[in-house]
């Protein structure tokens, strides 16, 4: 359970003050599949970086799990980072230096699971991904479209309370992106909240939620109450 | 993190950059390697004086007289072993001569001793026995010969037994010296001992001239003055004399190796902290280049202090590898030196090991903070929009 109110992010450029978030207010449920549309500059990337705590709003609160977020030193938005939230980037930012297994398990070393579960459930995460056959390829032996799905069996890994998918699909050919996309909506059917971040607006109707966002504000909501 | 999980990780991001992780190593492997090579050659120096200082007796002293109208009786240098501070005197004499045999003939130190000689100088027998008080009481023409000169004039050392012929008197042989080899002091291998009152003749030398007093490593120092004002008594002038204190000698000489050797080992730690600035150079470039992965690394959860172990057993992991290669450098080195050089014994003492192998690991440590700290207060968010 997500609680965003009123949250303002305000980037000084030059002599402008530039509002990237102008006063948002959204809650996002458990098990919900919301895509959060916007055009390049519209504030959707800022509004994902703080949901996914990587940055952190000048205005307004953030709850999640009923924890305020705001006021967090760095060391606990790392912790909320590692067990709340997993990330799905464009560019899949996999270590190159490591292999498909050893990617996935990093957020769990991290947060200190010793290693007869860690290794369980790593196995586990890349066979719900459909690539236990591929555990010990490096990224630049996987194509793009694996190379994303060991990003989001290092995502989903963690059990968190809310995967984050930034443009997942803006690097893949057409058939990777189905694959992609019918993945998060098994997770999402399998009790997963997904939260997507896209300029596609047919990526975006696969959503079961859809929330449109311009110059830092939202224009629309197909689920939950604007204010 | 596990500390075993990040020294995993350390090591394969040196190995996928081997050259660069070699050449910033190359800067430590010398630095432990001067440090190892210059103080064990030191210190291997100081083994190979300070043994040889030792063979000449610690407690002891060296009296000459210089002036050769005032010498000494064998009589009253003996009587100075009544005094409390005198263990043990030795009056001995020396000069060069020819010493022939079957038909050779070899130029030889000769030196007259007395049976206490041997107290204060070790002689080394191969065969047969030392000069005795008997042979001294009674004059007789006895010899002990170095092997050097057993060598020359008969061409094996199995030799007692046999006479030489010395300034035309027949010696009989009843000592073989082992051989000595190579000694900055006098060797005994090219010396004839023979007793001190055929040498007084045989030298053309009246009175004792040279004489070793032996005393306590406490009264040493009381038994130098008692010597100084009995000979000041007996010769009238201070310079007519000289007593050698081996003991403060030896003092002074291993003041000047210590010295020498933290002097050496401080010039060579210049180095290290070279090599160490190499190793801070590449971890900060390192830094930069991947602050897309650190990104990454703390979007998934990791902690600044995750960040900052894995940057410092990085630089760790270089520094001591490079110690230890260069400590096996060394090490060969040192051992091919011993080979070739004799009568030097080089090795790399444990506490140098220990610390070289400390200063690798601390210098790892200490040029490895600075770009820790800094790869760990990257903003995830920076981080992870860097290209």
């Amino acid at each position: 359970m997500i609680t965003l109110r009123n949250i303002k992010k305000i980037y000084e450029i030059g002599d402008e003050f530039v509002h990237a978030l102008d006063g948002v207010s959204l809650d996002i449920h458990d098990h919900e599949f919301i895509a959060v549309v916007g055009t390049s500059g519209s504030g959707k990337s800022t509004l994902m970086n703080i949901i996914g705590c990587l940055d952190t709003p000048d205005e307004g609160a953030y709850e999640i799990d009923g924890q305020d977020v705001t006021d967090m030193t760095d060391f606990q938005l790392g912790v909320i980072r590692n067990k709340k939230i997993g990330f799905i980037f464009q560019q899949f930012n996999l270590l190159q230096k490591l292999d498909a297994y050893e990617n996935v398990e990093l957020p769990l070393i991290y947060q200190g699971v010793q290693g007869g579960q860690r290794k369980e459930r790593v196995a586990k995460a890349l066979e719900r991904v459909g690539l236990e056959h591929r555990i010990h390829h490096r990224p630049n032996q996987l194509s793009g479209g694996q190379q994303q799905r060991v990003a989001v069996a290092r995502a989903l890994v963690t059990q968190p309370t809310l995967i984050l998918a930034d443009e997942p699909t803006g690097n893949l050919d057409s058939k990777s992106s189905k694959d992609i996309m019918r993945l998060l909506h098994e997770l999402y059917e399998q009790g997963n909240t997904i939260v997507l971040i896209t300029h596609d607006n047919d990526i975006a109707n696969e959503a079961e939620r859809i929330v449109r966002i311009s110059d830092g504000k939202i224009i629309s909501d197909t689920g939950g109450v604007v204010e | 993190m596990k500390i075993g999980q990040a020294v995993k990780m350390a090591i394969s991001s040196i190995r996928s950059n081997k050259m660069r992780s070699f050449l910033t190593m190359l800067g430590i492997i010398i630095g432990v390697m001067s440090v190892v090579l210059l103080v064990s050659l030191v210190q291997g120096a100081t083994g190979s004086i300070t043994s040889e200082l030792d063979s000449l007796g610690g407690n002891q002293l060296t009296v000459s007289i210089v002036n050769p109208d005032t010498t000494l009786t064998l009589k009253e240098v003996n009587s100075l072993e009544d005094k409390e501070e005198i263990i043990r005197v030795a009056a001995y004499n020396s000069g060069s001569g020819t010493a022939k045999a079957e038909g050779n003939s070899s130029d030889v130190s000769i030196t007259g001793i007395t049976e206490n000689y041997t107290d204060f100088t070790e002689l080394n027998l191969l065969s047969g026995r030392s000069i005795l008080e008997i042979d001294n009481e009674y004059r007789l023409n006895v010899c002990v010969i170095g092997n050097s000169v057993a060598m020359d004039l008969f061409g094996n050392t199995n030799v007692v037994g046999s006479k030489i012929r010395l300034s035309g008197k027949d010696y009989l042989i009843v000592g073989v010296l082992e051989e000595q080899g190579a000694s900055m002091l006098n060797s005994t291998d090219t010396t004839i001992y023979i007793p001190f009152t055929n040498a007084q003749r045989l030298l053309y030398s009246t009175g004792v001239s040279s004489f070793y007093v032996a005393s306590d490593a406490e009264t040493l120092d009381a038994a130098e003055e008692v010597l100084d004002t009995y000979l000041l008594e007996k010769t009238g002038d201070s310079d007519y004399f000289s007593i050698i204190n081996m003991a403060s000698i030896q003092d002074t000489i291993n003041t000047v190796l210590n010295t020498m050797q933290m002097l050496l080992a401080g010039i060579a730690g210049i180095s290290l902290v070279v090599g160490g600035i190499g190793i801070m150079n590449i971890m900060l470039v390192s830094v930069t280049e991947r602050t897309k992965e650190i990104g990454v690394r703390k979007a998934i959860g990791a902690q600044k202090r995750d960040i900052v172990v894995q940057f410092m057993i990085e630089s760790v992991t270089l520094s001591l590898m490079g110690g230890i290669i260069g400590m096996v450098l060394s090490i060969g080195i040192l051992s091919l030196v011993t080979a070739l050089l004799e009568g030097y014994t080089f090795s790399v003492s444990f506490s140098v090991a220990a610390i070289a192998l400390g200063f690798s690991i601390a210098v790892g440590l200490i040029f490895g903070i600075y770009p820790a700290n800094k790869a760990a207060k990257l903003k995830p968010i920076d981080a992870l929009r860097h290209e």
